[in-house]
């Protein structure tokens, strides 16, 4: 089967057989009853949500810059008692190796 | 009366008295142009459902982006525009289960195609089952790929009229349309492989 003179053949086809542009009884109608219908987009209601978008970001930064230095300092602090414990078991040793 | 006065403004009459806030002057558009959206609405769309979502949002596209029409060229042009991009979004959402086989064809498809085997100039180009075998062809391919083949191959529009119609640079049109003649190529392959390949 010649594939390239089917497609042709069917395009042909599709070609001589364009759609109808025939219209629903009263689609203008309903078109402008849903048009006129449909809420106008309401200027404040989208900066009300823009500034909710806002603030919740700015509270999404504020607990993460709250939690992070805890975080840091916890971590801080278990370095700390982990050295002074090392210094004073070295020290200790010393002492018992001397004895 | 106000309807026939409607009937005689001009496009631009009307588009101007709508920006005003007169909303009714809408309607003679939509009655003007309906059919045009609907024909192009019927390439991409089977179901009449389906094909009156299209054209219902093509129009609430163009009522809230009146505002952007600049009125440099004809109205129509904007419309068809807004209605090409509102199929293609279309043919994005919808796409389905596109595989067909020889098997799954209607009887008339069938005879059709062993008619075109038989004697490829005695089928007819104009039947029932030759409409059905390219709207079954076309469901097959991507997208893109039809688009570009409904443009191109059956509307006979050239690479610049697509290239504003889509949105689409030049040359983008040109690689989409030589992937979806191979596409185009490869489902006819996997319909008729079955029993004629």
């Amino acid at each position: 089967m010649n594939l390239t003179e089917l497609q042709n053949k069917l395009l042909a086809a599709a070609r001589q057989n364009p759609p109808d542009g025939q219209v629903p009884y009263a689609f203008e109608k309903r078109i402008m009853a849903r048009l006129t219908a449909a809420p106008k987009p309401n200027e404040w209601l989208a900066w009300s949500r823009a500034l909710w978008f806002g603030a919740a970001a700015c509270v999404a930064v504020a607990v993460l810059t709250s939690v992070l230095p805890l975080q840091a300092t916890e971590e801080e602090d278990d370095s700390f008692s982990e050295g002074v414990e090392q210094n004073i078991l070295a020290s200790m040793d010393d002492f018992e190796s001397v004895q | 009366m106000q309807e026939s006065v409607c009937m005689e403004l001009s496009d631009a009459d009307l588009i101007a008295a709508v920006l005003r806030g007169d909303t009714a002057s809408f309607e003679p558009l939509v009655a003007k142009y309906s059919p045009r959206v609907f024909a192009t609405a019927r390439r991409y769309a089977r179901r009449e459902s389906e094909v009156e979502d299209i054209v219902q949002e093509v129009w609430s596209k163009a009522f809230q982006k009146l505002s952007s029409f600049r009125g440099e060229a004809p109205f129509e042009h904007w419309l068809m525009r807004m209605a090409v991009r509102t199929c293609y979004d279309f043919l994005r959402k919808h796409q389905r289960s596109r595989e067909s086989s020889f098997t799954d064809l209607t009887d008339p498809e069938h005879d059709w195609l062993e008619q075109f085997v038989r004697a490829p100039e005695a089928a007819r180009e104009d039947s029932d089952a030759a409409c059905q075998l390219v709207e079954r062809l076309l469901a097959m391919l991507s997208p893109a790929a039809r688009l570009v083949i409904t443009l191109l191959e059956i509307e006979d529009r050239t690479v610049k009229e697509i290239s504003a119609l889509t949105g689409w640079s030049a040359a983008l049109v040109k690689v989409r349309a030589f992937r979806a003649r191979a596409e185009m190529r490869k489902c006819l392959r996997r319909i008729a492989q079955e029993k004629y390949l």
